[in-house]
């Protein structure tokens, strides 16, 4: 087997060339080093000084986020920029876009797995983690938005001494179990598919301590065949369970919109907008997450540009969609000949907050047909650029579609230009915060690739153990 | 490789699993079930007063009306705690130097009320009008209970918001001839139910749920 | 003190108890019928303080918690209940009662009737059978609680900032006055306000016996000193003219704001809209408007033309001259409008009014005397009657003599009854120094004000809720005002009884005073009788002063005709702010944030420039600027107000106080710095300079222009006349059926409400009823910048036409309660929900805050609670709040509720009385406030109800009805009544 180094060379070399079908794990790979590799970034590496930057960062707008809250619970959403007519600000912009980011990772280990794409193996277990602490993030603006957030309890249907019920016909409503299950499953998934690692890492484990709790983590997982038959099984049944969710939930969440009579919401093309939407920013940030993971753990291996590739792909289709829906709304508004819905149009455009909306035009649509060219889609800077520029376009899009629809309605009268203020900003960079931290420390301490799924694709788990061509 | 757990480990394990999941239930249960008990809604405490006094004498012993000392309960949405002077009526003759009275004396001289301390009470943000419920023939026991039998006041029922809505959604199981409201220990007839359909059709009375029936 | 033993009809407990410190322990008495706030309020010594404060912080907590509604989790804390001891004969604990007595506002009186929860005024509303009113309330009646209840009045005599006694005071007093009453008390000065009171007149007048040397004078800064010169020109002696608007086909209005602000506005109004309705509205009036600044009043009118304020002279003189009216000055400058308001006039005799503003030129008041004759509307439309003040001066002449003898050393002992000289007597006066040379210096008033900073002694006044007195209104008619409360503060007393005090210590009760001195005036056979009624009734029976006629005795003397302002010698004219009148009420937070009608401005006046002169001196809306006249100068923000005339400024008085309170201090600027004796009203050379520091003014609506929606659907009678269905409703609303939700009908009461836009005149006064009824909090400037004010009603101005010249257009905006109400649909909670009776409750113990409701209504009348906006620790508003309505904390959402409390109260009462509610019998607090009567509650079910009636109209339709949100509220398109000779084209 030849040296790493000069494989490496002859690897890139193979990258840059488009007609060259592409590896999902570099060929060096066998089940020993892919274990070895996985395990020792948690278990005997030294901890690179880039975790510790990401973490610190982490943890300092984790402190501001929890001062913003402290804050907002101690004195009312009167903190923030809100007002009438604009009664949802940043938080709800928040917690749609948190969510929206959550959906590729589903879509990633549910969907691709049905439709059985082998290059979801090594990346699937990161973007479920992105997933969780996403929606954990999103879940948490619902609550604060509140005016009085310690009674959230009552979106719940449970047996009181008021005999009142939560409010069916109301989308908030809906949301609540849309995320939840959403939340539930994705978990359960999660930590499924990471028990044989688990315990793989409880083998490898050299301390009593770190034996004990990875041990006690992986429901003692043997590796017997039937334990693997039953994970197969369950697994596949997960997945089944979450595909309808990486449809249905942003679907839900556009309903908040669009059950609402407001020019501007009230319009049927948003669930599948606002999927592909979700779908976008979702694979935006894989990649901002993927390629430095990759550089800094040496994972050039096992996420290799074929997965950079088709990350790229799947942003740029889902961007068209998006840019489709731009397009389509101005028309649909104009087809309908209702005065508001063109009004609105027109605000966004040229309104007082026209910036936002020509901000979203740029950063969704014009700088993202950058993705056409091959060599924006692997190599990993220009790549990174586009995530970035895309999650920042998407959240704009959001607080576009909520604050330009609600400052200008029906009643001229009543027309105001939402402001934020500080505390705005402080939730949320503060919930980004509470995201890295949450992010870095699963980096740190479980197993970031599927090890086990992995191996799959080695050659050697194929029938005839054959070399990959 | 050797293992790392003792066989005994499954079992400890999955003890642990169904514990925990059971705890989540019992809470919740749990918590069901003191937000309902009268604990929480103060029910059948009798409360610290004043004067130690008892309408188990006054009105079961006596059979003083209700309306004597209450006596804004039929105009009024608020049924008012008697004057100082209504006391007086009586004891300034009977028991005029009783110890135990001292307080009502006391307030009468001063000018100064006696603080009672408030046993039927609804949240601020509820709307309770006493007036119509007598008018509709809402037995004063039906809320308070058998004073009568009430050495010391407590509150009779758990006035809570379901309670409420027993009655506004089912009067006719409640309602009573409007000259048996002040009686105590009232006989619901055995066909309560369509004696109560037909004084409900007598007396107007409507099933009043709209929130803004109490909340203002 | 011994009114508990007045025989008299003193039909409220409030009195029977002892004052000051006693009188609390006698309201401790009360039945806490509600809450233990309303108690505590009532505690005294420290003990008994420190237990109260720790009930309220339990019930504070049961509150927040209770609302917070962890239902059950939070056991009710423990609450005391305080029965009389010897219940006051015919207090029902529970039910409220309501007592007559007359509010002073603009300087006359107007009868209320106040509503008292267990001795305490709660909320203020008309008297029905008062001449200034008829039922209605201006903004000033509706907002006096919070003057009565305002914590920053002052609280105790003060020397010198020092708290003395009240005997203290008196033999300060004897002190003062000993050497001077050998010299029959000359040196001896009192400076009042304009006084309409006869008991307080003749208690000055006793006094003045008693110091045959002393003087009064008098001095308002609003009052109307033009019209008294005008009639002292034209007649020879001075008179009170007011208007009868019922019989005016046409009216003139010569820059008179008469419909919104001003002297029985409120009775004017009512009169003017009930004439422009009549006939099904096809016999309307017709109003003329030349005014100089864009008001309320010129908004409504038919035809308007700004003018500069000198320029108004010379309209009127051409007016005159059109009306061949000998001083009339013959000129084309406004031939277009003269000739044809002239003819217009005299098609009309003696069925017109042609009325001035009181700010306006003793000129111009007296070319309307001239012209008013010559129309022969004197006697008809116009009545003349002998002066309502005890004794009519020209104020500036004499404070300018008191001025000039104080400096002069000639003043040793002043005494100021009310008023606030210091703050607004003219500039060039120098009030303040001149008070320096006087040894003794008395000030009375409600507040401890930038007069009573530099006078030696100050006493607290009793609010007029708190005394006994009696007042002038508009016509002459006699109010005798009595308390609805003991007086709050110990030390406080009432102008009639220091008076007496200083005639014969220690002086009467102001019962005395006011009954022996009807006692001895009124005439009345049985005089027992005589007074109850009276007192009962809020007014003395015809009491009003006659009619007299008179004759113009002399022709008008023209003033020099002024040169109109360009934009290099601008001109700027002051007029009393419609709210803060002269000053007196910066403190009133109620006024303080009520939009102006024009602007919607709050906590602010501003630089009111048209657009063409902004744009001229290169200024944006909202810049900062200083004022500059004749070197005085004052800074501001600029206003850009549509129809305000091209190089004129406007800015309105009474703003900028420096020690009025915490609402009042530092609101807005102080206009009065630049206004000299000479100029009261108008002045010309006004110049401003760019400001860096930006001063934001806080207006309640940012856009004021419909943008081409179909929001006010408005058009004039000739076209109402020719197609009467023209208002759009059938191709806009839906069918009945339209909906995903089963249909319910609303079987008995079906609660609704129509709004007629010709008949509203954008008083406010419906929002301040509403603020005062609903317990809606106060926010401040900077949370009504953030466009967080809570009032529930609103009244939306719209401008239509050139910015130059635009007109105006208002819609009261309360909660449409839609049948298919799109706020219900969404709230994950239910906490608004649809009543049996088409009602959209809104439960706010019940609210978790989404605001999600409020995105979907279209109207935007939800407001919400952002921050904790109410007052839950000042005890004296606690005692204003309405004890049938919930106090809302922070988090939740409230709105417009068809003041769902009177509904229900009316409903009960019918039900235990085993009849059904009255058409009538349920009025919103906004329709009973309401002047002109544009508002019309009741159950649409009944054909035969009013607003039933309304609804069936042609005009009537319902705003953004192809929601099909099916709203209860309902408006009547807006008619005017243009002339058509004024159609371009038209013959002249």
């Amino acid at each position: 087997m030849m040296a790493p180094v000069e494989e490496r060379q002859r690897h890139a070399a193979r990258e840059l060339d488009p007609n060259n079908p592409l590896p999902v794990v570099a060929p060096s790979t066998t089940f020993e080093t892919v274990s070895e590799q996985i395990s020792s970034i948690v278990l005997t590496r030294k901890t690179p000084l880039f975790w510790w930057c990401c973490f610190g960062f982490g943890i300092f707008l984790l402190i501001w986020f929890a001062i913003a809250v402290t804050y907002l619970l101690g004195k009312g959403v009167g903190i923030w920029g809100i007002e009438i007519p604009n009664g949802w600000g940043f938080a709800i912009t928040n917690f749609v876009w948190w969510i929206g980011i959550g959906h590729a990772g589903t879509l990633i280990s549910a969907i691709l797995l049905l439709l059985n794409q082998s290059w979801r193996n090594s990346i699937n277990r990161f973007a479920e983690a992105m997933t969780i602490f996403a929606v954990m993030c999103a879940g948490l603006f619902p609550l604060l938005h509140l005016g009085r957030s310690w009674i959230f309890y009552w979106v719940f249907p449970y047996p009181n001494t008021m005999t009142v019920q939560p409010n069916f016909r109301s989308p908030l409503v809906w949301d609540v179990f849309a995320v939840s299950t959403y939340f539930t499953i994705s978990v359960l998934f999660w930590y499924l598919g990471m028990i044989p690692d688990l315990a793989m890492f409880r083998d490898r484990a050299v301390e009593r301590w770190k034996k004990a709790i990875y041990g006690i983590m992986c429901f003692g997982w043997r590796g017997a065949s039937h334990e693997w038959k039953w994970h197969q099984s369950a697994s596949l049944l997960l997945a089944g369970l979450a595909t309808p969710l990486v449809l249905s939930v942003h679907t839900v969440v556009s309903f908040d919109f669009t059950i609402a009579i407001l020019p501007g919401w009230h319009s049927t093309i948003f669930p599948p907008y606002f999927v592909a939407g979700a779908i976008y920013s979702g694979f935006a940030m894989v990649v901002v997450l993927a390629i430095p993971l990759r550089s800094v753990y040496g994972l050039h291996n096992l996420l290799t540009v074929r997965h950079l590739n088709n990350c790229g792909k799947l942003m740029l289709a889902t961007g068209l969609v998006l840019a489709y829906t731009y397009c389509i709304e101005p028309f649909t508004a104009w087809y309908s000949g209702n005065e508001f819905e063109m009004a609105v149009v027109r605000n966004r455009a040229f309104g007082p907050q026209a910036w936002s909306f020509w901000g979203v035009i740029l950063l969704n649509v014009i700088i993202p047909q950058g993705l056409w060219f091959y060599k924006v889609r692997v190599k990993p800077q220009p790549l990174f650029f586009m995530g970035c520029v895309v999650l920042v376009g998407m959240w704009l899009e959001r607080y576009m579609i909520i604050v330009t629809s609600l400052g200008r309605d029906f009643l001229p009268s009543s027309w105001a230009t939402f402001v934020a203020t500080f505390w705005d900003n402080a939730t949320l960079y503060g919930s980004v915060g509470l995201f890295i931290t949450l992010f870095m420390l699963f980096v740190r301490f479980l197993p970031m690739v599927p090890v086990a799924e992995v191996r799959e694709l080695l050659p050697f788990s194929k029938p005839g153990g054959g070399t990959e061509k | 490789m050797p293992q790392y757990f003792a066989r005994s480990a499954n079992t400890i394990y999955r003890l642990v699993l169904f514990a925990s999941a059971g705890s989540v239930v019992v809470v919740a249960c749990l918590g069901y079930l003191i937000v309902r008990s009268p604990y929480e809604s103060m029910q059948n405490v009798p409360r610290e007063q004043p004067i130690p006094f008892s309408h188990e004498h006054h009105v079961g012993g006596l059979g003083i009306d209700c309306r004597y000392c209450h006596t804004t309960v039929e105009t009024s949405a608020f049924a008012n705690v008697p004057p100082t002077k209504v006391c007086m009526n009586c004891h300034s003759q009977m028991w005029a130097t009783s110890p135990t009275l001292e307080p009502v004396r006391e307030s009468y001289r001063s000018g100064r009320s006696i603080e009672w301390t408030r046993v039927n009470d609804l949240p601020d943000f509820v709307y309770f009008n006493h007036s119509i419920h007598v008018h509709k023939g809402i037995g004063c026991e039906t809320c308070h209970g058998r004073v009568d039998k009430m050495p010391l006041t407590w509150q009779a029922q758990p006035l809570t918001m379901e309670w409420c809505l027993n009655c506004h959604r089912h009067p006719e199981r409640y309602v009573r001839p409007r000259d048996q409201v002040v009686t105590m220990g009232y006989k619901y007839p055995p066909n309560q139910l369509e004696v109560g359909r037909k004084l409900m059709t007598e007396y107007h009375i409507q099933s009043l749920t709209s929130c803004s029936n109490c909340h203002r | 003190m011994n009114e508990t033993v007045q025989p008299g009809f003193v039909p409220i407990e409030a009195l029977t108890g002892p004052r000051g410190r006693e009188y609390w322990r006698s309201l401790d008495d009360r039945d806490a019928a509600y809450t233990p706030e309303e108690n505590e309020q009532f505690s005294e010594e420290g003990v008994a303080v420190s237990e109260a404060s720790r009930r309220r912080f339990l019930s504070l907590m049961a509150g927040s918690l209770a609302l917070a509604g962890v239902t059950g989790c939070t056991r009710q804390p423990t609450e005391t209940i305080l029965p009389y001891v010897d219940p006051p004969e015919n207090v029902i604990p529970g039910k409220p009662k309501y007592y007559a007595t007359a509010a002073p506002v603009n300087g006359v009186a107007e009868g209320v009737i106040v509503e008292s929860h267990l001795g305490r005024p709660t909320k203020v509303e008309g008297n029905p059978d008062h001449p200034a009113n008829l039922g209605a309330t201006s903004v000033h009646s509706q907002a006096c609680l919070m003057d009565l209840y305002d914590p920053d009045r002052s609280r105790e005599i003060l020397k010198l900032g020092v708290p003395q006694t009240w005997d203290a005071f008196q033999i300060a007093w004897e002190h003062a006055i000993g050497p001077l009453a050998a010299r029959n008390g000359a040196g001896f000065r009192i400076l009042t306000e304009t006084i309409v009171s006869p008991t307080l007149g003749a208690q000055i007048q006793a006094l003045l016996k008693k110091y045959p040397g002393a003087q009064w004078h008098q001095y308002d800064p609003a009052g109307s000193h033009s019209a008294r010169a005008a009639s002292m020109a034209a007649f020879g002696k001075s008179i009170n003219t007011y208007y009868n608007f019922a019989t005016a086909d046409i009216v003139l209005s010569l820059d008179a704001d008469f419909l919104a602000c001003g002297r029985a506005s409120t009775r004017y109004a009512h009169d003017f809209a009930a004439r422009r309705r009549q006939g099904d509205r096809l016999d309307m009036n017709r109003l003329y408007v030349v005014e100089s600044t864009m008001t309320a009043t010129g908004g409504k009118a038919d035809h308007r033309l700004g003018l500069p304020y000198s320029q108004i002279e010379a309209f009127a003189a051409e007016l005159a001259s059109q009306l061949s009216i000998p001083g009339g000055a013959s000129g084309s400058q406004y031939g277009f409008w003269t000739t044809r308001v002239a003819r217009d006039l005299q098609a009309h005799k003696g069925a017109s009014v042609v009325i001035t503003g009181e700010h306006q030129s003793p000129a111009v008041h007296a070319y309307v005397h001239a012209i008013n004759e010559t129309l022969g509307n004197v006697g008809k439309t116009v009545i003349y009657t002998a002066p309502l003040e005890e004794q009519p001066v020209d104020q500036i002449a004499s404070l300018r003599q008191l001025v000039d003898d104080m400096k002069a050393g000639r003043v040793e002992v002043l005494l100021i009854l009310g008023g606030n000289p210091v703050y607004n007597a003219p500039v060039d006066f120098q009030f303040a120094d001149a008070l320096n040379h006087v040894k003794t210096s008395i000030h009375t008033g409600l507040h401890f004000n930038e007069t009573a900073l530099k006078t030696t002694w100050h006493l607290p006044e009793t609010h007029f809720l708190e005394d006994w007195g009696d007042a002038r209104a508009f016509d002459g008619t006699v109010s005798i005002t009595q308390p609805l409360i003991a007086p709050l503060y110990d030390g406080s007393h009432s102008q009639l009884q220091l008076l007496d005090a200083l005639i014969a210590f220690p002086g009467r009760t102001p019962y005395e005073i006011v009954r022996s001195y009807w006692g001895a005036n009124s005439g009345a056979g049985n005089f027992e009788q005589w007074w109850r009624k009276s007192v009962h009734d809020g007014m003395i029976a015809n009491s009003a002063l006659p009619a007299i006629t008179l004759a113009v005795a002399k022709n008008v003397v023209r003033t020099a005709a002024a040169a109109a302002p360009n934009d290099s010698s601008m001109e700027i004219s002051f007029r009393p702010d419609v709210y803060m009148y002269d000053g007196r009420f910066a403190n009133n937070m109620w006024l303080q944030e009520l939009p102006h009608p024009m602007t919607k401005l709050t906590w602010d006046n501003a630089i009111y420039l048209s657009p063409n002169t902004a744009a001229h001196l290169g200024f944006e809306n909202q810049q900062h600027v200083e004022l500059q006249l004749h070197g005085r100068t004052v800074w501001g923000s600029v206003w850009i107000l549509p129809g305000q005339p091209d190089s004129t400024a406007t800015v309105e008085l009474g703003w900028g106080r420096w020690h009025s309170g915490r609402a009042g201090n530092g609101a807005g600027f102080n206009a009065y710095a630049v206004r000299t004796s000479d100029a009261l009203w108008s002045a010309n050379g006004v110049q401003f300079r760019k400001l860096a520091n930006p001063y934001p003014l806080a207006s309640t609506q940012m856009q004021q222009y419909m943008e081409g929606r179909q929001v006010i659907i408005e058009n004039t009678v000739d076209y109402y006349k020719r197609n009467p269905g023209f208002v759009p409703k059938a191709e806009h609303e839906p069918e009945e059926n339209l909906t995903l939700y089963p249909h319910w009908d609303y079987r008995g009461y079906a609660w609704s409400m129509n709004i007629d836009l010709t008949a509203c005149v954008n008083c406010q006064a419906c929002v301040v009823a509403c603020q005062a009824e609903n317990n809606i909090a106060v926010v401040g400037k900077e949370q009504v910048l953030a466009r967080r004010a809570m009032h529930w009603l609103r009244i939306d101005t719209y401008y239509k036409g050139v910015p130059g010249n635009p007109t105006a257009h208002y819609a009261p905006i309360p909660c449409m309660q839609c049948e298919n109400a799109p706020c219900e649909l969404v709230c994950p909670v239910q906490a608004t929900n649809h009543s049996k009776d088409g009602l959209n409750d809104m439960i706010y113990n019940r609210c978790v805050g989404t605001r999600y409701c409020s995105n979907n209504c279209p109207w935007k009348v939800r407001r919400f609670n952002f921050l904790l906006f109410q007052d839950w620790t000042t005890e004296t508003w606690k005692m204003q709040r309405n004890p049938d309505v919930s106090v809302r904390s922070r988090g939740v959402m409230e709105k417009c509720t068809y003041c769902v409390q009177r509904i229900r109260e009316a409903e009960i009462t019918s039900q235990d009385e085993n009849r059904f509610i009255r058409d009538g019998e349920v009025k919103t607090a906004c329709q009973q406030a309401c002047p002109t009567q544009a508002i019309v509650f009741g159950d649409k079910n009944n054909p035969n109800n009013r607003v039933s009636k309304l609804k069936a109209e042609k005009l009537n339709y319902h705003m953004f009805a192809e929601l099909n949100t099916r709203p209860r509220t309902s408006y009547l398109a807006e008619l005017r009544n243009p002339n058509p000779e004024f159609e371009p084209g038209a013959a002249s």
